[in-house]
This record gives structure tokens, C-alpha cells and sequence, in this order.
């Protein structure tokens, strides 16, 4: 098999920006990503992508150019991008392709996500009854956690603390101004323990990722930045995942559990490798239950962690230095890539006022989302 | 006299008890799916009483569709309900105050609206 390099990266700036369609911040980010490799269109061999309700991504031909390249849709709910990343990657790695791309946007409304049982499989009386709202799944699942575990509120403002102070100094970043940690501990409650600066709100975005196998990459003059894995995997039995109106009284591991395995197995590498993560934060709850799913840490060492700041940009282990979707928003389709996005820049040292310093080497990313998914990428330079 | 939120969830009975669905591999699952999957498990009473395995607050009218509550809206409390060796069931708690994981619950039926009912679980009082 062929090693994988990410040879180009694109990104329209996350947030919202009126006027322009998901598709079409897909299609900027394109633009962005083919600039970086120093390629054009016509040179891309196949691409992978999509979003969640921005439609699909094969239109983007009638920008980009009908070259005839093969474009497959991807649609895998909040996986959508890592997915694509993961089918991207075996199309190089298996030596059938040189250079592809994935690419993943979204517009999403303003407020919660407003899931429809039926789309679920779900009896209507379950969302007529107000029982269905991903928020809380989050609440309950860090409630009991930190029940379980010792973890404290002031920690989940810690959290967003940070984001919030990376999100500052990154240009892709939607939430762009600090708050302080008291402030946040006083802003009202979204869905107990989480309040309005812990959860982070639809938002719009694109990302586009060129791949391409590593004799291609020397050609081109890129850094070598290895994607070692790419691995999205679905829940295992007894797993706590949104939209449940029961759950196991046989409690099981997540699917986060499953795909970090999964991914660090074929890397061949364990967490303590890891020199900056990007984990899924829908809210603050979520980074810190994900810091233990993927291994980085036992459970219950997060409240020690966060008061230390080892997650901070000059920690051990710095975690979301672009503010994660704690400061980005989640444009379901685009946020996966994102974090592989921002890695790329880590690991190139173009990281500016939020660069992870030393020089980092191995970075990983982690996305979770409904119904019950999980992609995870490591890459190395 | 109230109208259930969907048949099939509850018991007709005097201290009704919710439906469940037992797999032939023992796990228990709530409500009883219906469909093709109806025919892979049996329906079955489930306990009145459990423990509070965790909770929230829902502080904002959920969007509508799919929430058909009234539009005054008041917050409610709902978390997850272990029904010890049964299964752990989502409902709506009947009050938000002192809520603890670990406490004992029950199954009590409610008024959802004007004319419906649905289930939720009450705080039992502890003997002092």
C-alpha cells in the first residue's frame, strides 16, 4: 500500500456568511485547497464528499470544471467528512489513484438541529413529547459522568474557556472574542450542567483536503504530512448515542472507543504519541468525555488536566487549537475536516498565535455525532 | 379523561407499568418497536420503581415539528430511568428541583396537554 500525504488544504471561514450557499463555501475552500498544492482542477483523479443539508457535492462541477472526475456523495450524518477523508485515503492507499480530494460543507439554520423521528426510525410521540433534542443526550451523558467520575462544573467552563481564548487567534474561527472563566460559570443554563458557552450552535463552513500518494507528493514539493489512518466506525452493543428513548442496563464502550482503536492499531502508534488532538466538542462535556474515550487519559484525570492546563495550546497535550466547534460552530459536513485542516497547519508550523510550540509531530483528530458515529485520523510529518 | 400520547406504551391497569420489548437474547428495550421488528421480541411489563440514572432540564420549547406541547411553555426535567436488570428508559421527570442520581423513582401518568397524557417518572420521598 501506498503512504497517503495531504498535500493541500482549503478552508472558507466557518460561521455564517450571508449570501452564499454551503455548496458555494465548499467550492472556495476547493479553490483554497487546489492554490496550496500548486494544482489545478484538471489534475484532481476522483473526490469523495458532502454535507448534511447543504445537498450534494457532484454539483460542484458546474464551478469547478467537467473534467468527468468521479465524485461520490457522501452522506453519513456528523461522519460525512470523515468518512469521505477515509474513503479518499483507501483510494490512494490501494494504489488506484495518485491524487483526490475530500471536501465537506454546510448551512445549517440558526438554534438547535431539528431531527424528525421519522428520519430516526422513531415513534412520533418521542418527538412530540420534547424528548428528542441532541442537547440532551449531552447533558445527561456528562451529567452522570461527572457524577461517576469527579468532574466539576468550573472544568466544563474550563472548556470553553479555551476555546474561546484559541478561537481569538484563528482566522477560520466563527466566536473570535475571549470570555473569562467567571463569566461563563454565570451565564444561564442551556440544559443542566451545560450553560449558553458550553454548547457550540450550527453553523456554515467548507473544507477541502487534497490527498495524493507520497511519489506524487515528492513530486509536487509538499511537505510529507502522512495520513496514517483514517479509520469511522458505527456504535457497539450498549453504547449511549443520541435520539435513545431506552439504553442497555449491559453498559458497553462508545463507538469513539472502537475507531480510536482502531485508528492507533494501524498507525502503530498509542496516545502518548499524540503532540495535539482535535476532539469533538458539540459542548464541553463532549472534550472531556472524549479525552478518555480516545486513551489520552483515565477517567476522572480531566479535572486535574483542565486545572492544569495541560490541553492548553503550550501544554502536554494541547486540545482544539483552533477553538474547536466551541468557537467554529458545527457545519456537520465541514467539521470533521476541519480538525484534519487545522492539524495540517500545526504540523506545518503555520499555526501563528495559536502554533502548538516544539514543533509537532503527531497530531490527531476525532469527530462524533448522530447516530452513533465516530472518525478518527492520525497523521505525522 | 386524557387521552394517551400513543397506545401501546403503557399498561391498562391500576397502577399502570410501561410496555417493553424482550429480545429472544434476554435484552430489554423501551417501547416496543413495531414494524418487522415487532416479531423479534415479546412485549413485557416493566418495573414501576427504579433509580435515577441521570438528568437535565430542558429550558427552551423544543422546535416544532416534532414537539406538539402546547406553546406556553414551562421547563420540565427528564433523564434517564434505570429499571434494575430491565432496561434504562428516557422520560420526563415531574419536578426540576433536588434531583440526584441515584434516587428512587417511579412511574407516574401525566398530563402532557389538555387532552393528552403521557409517562413520567416522580421522585419517591425518602422516610425520613
Amino acid at each position: 500500500m501506498s503512504d497517503v500525504c495531504i498535500v493541500g488544504i482549503g478552508i472558507h471561514p466557518f460561521g455564517r456568511t450571508q449570501g452564499r450557499s454551503g455548496r458555494d463555501q465548499g467550492v472556495v475552500a476547493v479553490r483554497a485547497a487546489l492554490a496550496d498544492a500548486g494544482l489545478d482542477w484538471r489534475e484532481i483523479q476522483f473526490a469523495y464528499g458532502g454535507s448534511a443539508a447543504s445537498g450534494n457535492a457532484d454539483l460542484m462541477v458546474n464551478e469547478l470544471g467537467l473534467t468527468g472526475v468521479p465524485i461520490i456523495n457522501v452522506s453519513n450524518g456528523c461522519a460525512t467528512g470523515g468518512s469521505a477523508l477515509a474513503a479518499a485515503w483507501s483510494g490512494i492507499a490501494s494504489g488506484e489513484h495518485e491524487i483526490g480530494m475530500a471536501v465537506g460543507f454546510d448551512k445549517h439554520d440558526r438554534g438547535a438541529f431539528n431531527a424528525l423521528p421519522s428520519d430516526y426510525g422513531l415513534p412520533e410521540w418521542y418527538g412530540a413529547t420534547g424528548l428528542m433534542l441532541t442537547t440532551q443526550f449531552f447533558a445527561t451523558k456528562i451529567q452522570r459522568y461527572m457524577a461517576m467520575f469527579g468532574i466539576s462544573p468550573r472544568s466544563l467552563g474550563r472548556v470553553a474557556e479555551k476555546a474561546l481564548h484559541n478561537g481569538a487567534r484563528c482566522n477560520h474561527a466563527w466566536r473570535r472574542s475571549e470570555v473569562d472563566l467567571e463569566t461563563i460559570m454565570a451565564a444561564p443554563m442551556v440544559a443542566d450542567p451545560l450553560n449558553k458557552y458550553m454548547f457550540c450552535s450550527p453553523a456554515e463552513g467548507g473544507v477541502a483536503l487534497i490527498l495524493a500518494s507520497e511519489t506524487k507528493a515528492r513530486q509536487l514539493g509538499r511537505p510529507l504530512i502522512r495520513l496514517r489512518a483514517a479509520v469511522m466506525r458505527t456504535r457497539p452493543p450498549g453504547s449511549f448515542e443520541v435520539f435513545a428513548p431506552s439504553i442497555s442496563v449491559n453498559r458497553g464502550v462508545s463507538p469513539t472507543v472502537l475507531a480510536a482503536r482502531a485508528a492507533f492499531d494501524r498507525a502503530g502508534i498509542g496516545p502518548q504519541d499524540v503532540d495535539v488532538a482535535q476532539l469533538q466538542d458539540t459542548e464541553s462535556g463532549a472534550e472531556i468525555m472524549h479525552m478518555a474515550e480516545n486513551g489520552f487519559c483515565a477517567d476522572g484525570d480531566q479535572e486535574q488536566w483542565l486545572a492544569e492546563g495541560r490541553t492548553r495550546i503550550a501544554g502536554a497535550l494541547p486540545v482544539n487549537t483552533d477553538g474547536g466547534c466551541l468557537a467554529c460552530g458545527e457545519p456537520i459536513g465541514a467539521s470533521g475536516l476541519r480538525q484534519v485542516y487545522e492539524n495540517v497547519v500545526q504540523l506545518r508550523g503555520d499555526g501563528g498565535a495559536r502554533q502548538v510550540p516544539g514543533s509537532p509531530k503527531v497530531a490527531y483528530t476525532h469527530v462524533y455525532g448522530a447516530p452513533g458515529v465516530s472518525a478518527v485520523t492520525i497523521m505525522a510529518r | 379523561m386524557l387521552t394517551p400520547i400513543a397506545p401501546g406504551l403503557w399498561t391498562d391497569e391500576a397502577a399502570p407499568r410501561l410496555i417493553g420489548g424482550r429480545r429472544h437474547d434476554g435484552e430489554i428495550v423501551f417501547p416496543l418497536p413495531d414494524g418487522d421488528a415487532a416479531a423479534l421480541h415479546d412485549a413485557v411489563p416493566l418495573s414501576r420503581t427504579g433509580t435515577l440514572w441521570s438528568w437535565t432540564i430542558q429550558s427552551f420549547r423544543p422546535k416544532s415539528p416534532p414537539y406538539d406541547g402546547p406553546e406556553a411553555f414551562e421547563p420540565f426535567a427528564l433523564g434517564y430511568v434505570e429499571l434494575p436488570g430491565e432496561t434504562i428508559v428516557e422520560a420526563r421527570l415531574t419536578r426540576r428541583d433536588g434531583l440526584r442520581i441515584g434516587m428512587a423513582v417511579r412511574l407516574v401518568i401525566v398530563p402532557f396537554d389538555g387532552r393528552r397524557a403521557t409517562f413520567a417518572f416522580e421522585p419517591v420521598e425518602e422516610a425520613a
